[in-house]
């Protein structure tokens, strides 16, 4: 056992999982205190000690699932599913049955297995919608032996082969046809969503099996390790946004509203905390008098700086069209932190999109309008860096005093146009902070038409921001 | 393990409080608290290696609630430490009563008054004296972190909202946390004679530190499935039927899947649930839906957007 932990606590590290020495032994301390047998009880052991943050809990229950994988241990795919077996914390009479009936399933038509599917959901029996995604699998995902592959593609094509929207639809479209047969009248769109989302969880637990199901037969096929390296994600904090699928941003955006928290609250205590401010005489004499006159506690003054003001430009062209889309919500969230925030976004042309993160509640609203109602185009829709900064400077150069930080965002791939760097260098000149944030690997920075290098003399940093991590070091070490 | 424990006398952690999940989980719901398997093991795991938990999960989800529920199991004294910016030692840990201190050295001064010419000779041991005299347990004011270690009686100590306070405060933590005691410069070190139970909650305002994190177990507290948030539901609001109770839990379980500002948290699914029974809707309709809606959501365009998605939305 403890052999096996270490090597899921290797495969953790790999994952990026930041497991110390001493949680590591915490872990190890912790199984001794609960039911070897009892594979929820494992895994709660297990994430207590060596999981801490929210983020990284997927991460683990991938991992956990491959390592600690139902039936391991016993090589039979079968002895798993025994009542007795880790993990199954109640024998399933269906499950049993299903066991022996394997063969049984076996032999029926994909028409009769759809019924048999639609009834699993329509009565939300577990046992029996496991022993469905366990025929399902065997039938449709064409598992290939030996194959290096994480089985995204095999639970694509089992559940397509599922047709689980149309299951939907019908279990729906039943549960309405019943109402009017029962002479009640029409489902309330209330009672239709409800139903809708019931449904939907029954569906999702389906596929959660099935990707189990999967998982379990690549662990038996290549064995814990080798399966692990194949569908290692990395982290949310260490996503590339450039290459993020659209769920991946989904969950980048959710995780920007506490940075930009954090940065708000960051920026506020320095403020307040940094320094102390002279001696309040006043105050102090004061609280002296009840020490007999004796001045225990000094007091002081608490410096009052100004506030902060933010001027973000963001390139939202094409080729960075994640990226921008990642930008334009960490703009939304700085707006709704910080008081004075002025933002532009640019493509060759450049507008002030402020006003559209003023009235917005959400945020995807907000980045919809702008993408549909900034005025960005000037001539071709190509990025064209020079002529967005030139415009930017006549018209708000003369707003930036020496309490701005400006932050521009964007890869710096100009298309050959002129640089005119000259602006960067006068904001410079002018503004508290100027930071670049370019979202493109470091090693292509100044690659092919990127100018980064031109610009970045200019700055006061440019920071390589791909990740949420980088972003987070950003915001950390901001002064 | 050893390194951990036995320098530092914690070899005996003391009886067991419980002897295993099933009654972690059984005596918190017999106090209220419907635990899921994850939050009853956690439990029961930080009593066996005697270690902080770290409960951290979306507002209103129980957190708070639950060391409350812990110290009422076990029968033990909640004590209580809110965190919030600027929470120094002398708030957290002890203070020395100088208004006392002062009013003792004062005191003795007259008396010196009234004896003979104080002489530098004879200053000096009354000086010492004086500073053992004033530097004792009496002149010491305890804060919660010394309290809970210096109890006698059994103790659950609640450290909430931990991440408000600054990073650097944070390190006064640690030397409790890990070794359940208290270095007094002038006293020595208080060591606990009873292990206190520590939870510490956090809404996750900022990233705590690692040396804070590694010290403890964690736990994340989520919004409950429906099958426990209905329970909670039925278990907390006297009155409410079976049937009210499941449309509750399934209205706030479709309401989260919405992409909301601020999602429903428990505490406000129950004063939606009191509220229904209060005013007598047995069955909940799409206007009696529109008409309570805002004590589920605070905001003015979540209750718009979950108004246009639940109520008028036809199925796609």
């Amino acid at each position: 056992m403890l052999h096996l932990l270490s090597g899921f606590v290797e495969e953790l590290r790999r994952a990026g999982l930041p497991v110390s020495l001493t949680e590591h032994l915490d872990a190890a301390e912790a199984i001794h205190h609960v039911p070897i047998e009892d594979r929820e009880a494992l895994k709660y052991a297990l994430g207590a000690t060596m999981v801490k943050s929210a983020s990284h809990w997927h991460a683990f229950e991938t991992a956990f699932d491959i390592y600690f994988a139902r039936g391991l241990g016993s090589g039979e795919p079968g002895a798993a599913e025994d009542g007795s077996a880790p993990g199954d914390r109640r024998p399933l009479a269906g499950e049993r049955q299903g066991q022996q009936g394997g063969g049984a399933m076996d032999q029926l038509t994909p028409e009769e297995l759809a019924a048999l599917l639609y009834q699993a959901l329509l009565q939300g029996d577990q046992s029996l919608m496991r022993v469905i995604a366990r025929q399902a699998v065997t039938r449709f995902a064409g598992i290939e032996p030996g194959r290096p592959v994480g089985g995204t593609y095999y639970l694509y094509r089992t559940l397509r082969n599922l047709d689980l929207d149309g299951v939907l639809a019908r279990l729906v479209g039943q549960a309405k046809r019943e109402r009017e047969e029962q002479g009640q009248g029409e489902l309330s769109p209330l009672e239709e969503r409800l139903l809708g989302d019931e449904y939907r969880g029954r569906i999702d637990q389906l596929k959660k099996a099935v990707e189990d199901e999967i998982r379990r037969r690549l662990v038996e096929d290549r064995g814990a390790e080798a399966l692990a390296r194949s569908i290692r994600k990395p982290l949310p904090e260490d996503l590339d946004v450039m290459h993020a699928t659209r769920d991946e941003l989904a969950t980048l955006q959710r995780a920007l509203q506490p940075l930009s928290r954090k940065l708000a609250v960051r920026l506020a205590r320095r403020r307040r905390h940094r320094r102390r401010g002279p001696l309040d005489f006043r105050a102090t004499v004061r609280r002296s008098l009840s020490t007999g006159g004796v001045p225990v506690e000094p007091r002081f003054r608490h410096p009052r700086p100004a506030k902060p003001e933010i001027v973000v430009v963001a390139d939202i062209s094409g080729s960075v069209a994640s990226f921008a889309r990642f930008t334009l919500h960490l703009v939304y969230a700085i707006q709704s932190q910080f008081s004075k925030v002025r933002s532009f976004v640019f493509v060759d042309g450049i507008d002030e999109v402020t006003r559209f993160f003023e009235r917005a509640e959400d945020p995807a609203e907000a980045v919809q309008k702008i993408n549909t109602e900034a005025d960005v185009v000037w001539v071709d829709g190509h990025s064209d860096y020079g002529h967005a900064l030139g415009v930017f400077y006549d018209r708000y150069g003369d707003e930036i005093t020496s309490r701005t930080s400006v932050l521009v965002l964007g890869d710096a791939r100009n298309n050959y146009h002129a640089s005119e760097d000259w602006v960067l260098a006068e904001l410079r000149k002018k503004a508290r902070h100027l930071y670049w944030l370019n979202p493109e690997p470091r090693d292509y920075w100044g690659s092919g038409d990127s100018i980064i290098s031109e610009y970045g003399q200019h700055c006061d940093a440019v920071v390589e921001c791909r990740t949420l991590r980088q972003l987070e070091r950003f915001v950390g070490d901001l002064d | 393990m050893t390194t951990t424990k036995d320098p530092l006398g914690l070899g005996d952690i003391g009886p067991a409080r419980f002897s295993s999940v099933p009654e972690v989980r059984q005596g918190l719901a017999e106090v209220g608290y419907l635990a899921d398997e994850g939050i009853a093991g956690v439990v029961y795991l930080a009593d066996r290696l005697a270690k902080p938990v770290l409960v951290e999960g979306p507002a209103g989800t129980g957190k708070t609630q639950l060391a409350k529920s812990v110290a009422e199991l076990t029968g033990s004294r909640l004590i209580r430490l809110q965190c919030y910016e600027g929470l120094d030692e002398s708030k957290a840990l002890y203070e020395w009563n100088y208004r006392k201190q002062l009013l003792r050295i004062q005191a003795g001064q007259v008396l010196a008054d009234g004896a003979a010419d104080p002489s530098a000779d004879r200053h000096s041991p009354t000086w010492a004296e004086l500073e053992e005299d004033i530097f004792s347990e009496d002149f010491l004011l305890t804060r919660p972190l010394l309290e809970a270690i210096r109890a006698d009686e059994p103790v659950v100590l609640l450290i909430d909202e931990v991440d408000r306070v600054e990073l650097e405060t944070e390190a006064l933590l640690l030397e409790v946390l890990s070794e359940y005691q208290v270095s007094i410069p002038e006293l020595g070190t208080v060591r606990a004679t009873r292990l206190p139970m520590v939870f510490l909650t956090s809404n996750n305002t900022r990233e705590l530190s690692e040396a804070l994190k590694r010290r403890c177990l964690y736990l994340h507290i989520d919004y409950p499935d429906i099958e426990r948030e209905r329970d909670i539901v039925k278990h907390r609001v006297p009155g409410i039927t079976d049937e009210l109770a499941d449309q509750v839990a399934r209205i706030v379980r479709s309401l989260r899947t919405i992409d909301l500002r601020k999602l429903p948290s428990v505490s406000e699914t129950l004063d939606w649930a009191r509220t229904l029974v209060v005013l007598g809707v047995s069955s909940i309709d799409a206007t009696a839906a529109r008409d309570s809606l805002h004590i589920l959501l605070k905001y003015q365009s979540d209750i718009d957007k979950a108004a246009k998605e639940l109520l008028s939305a036809t199925e796609a």
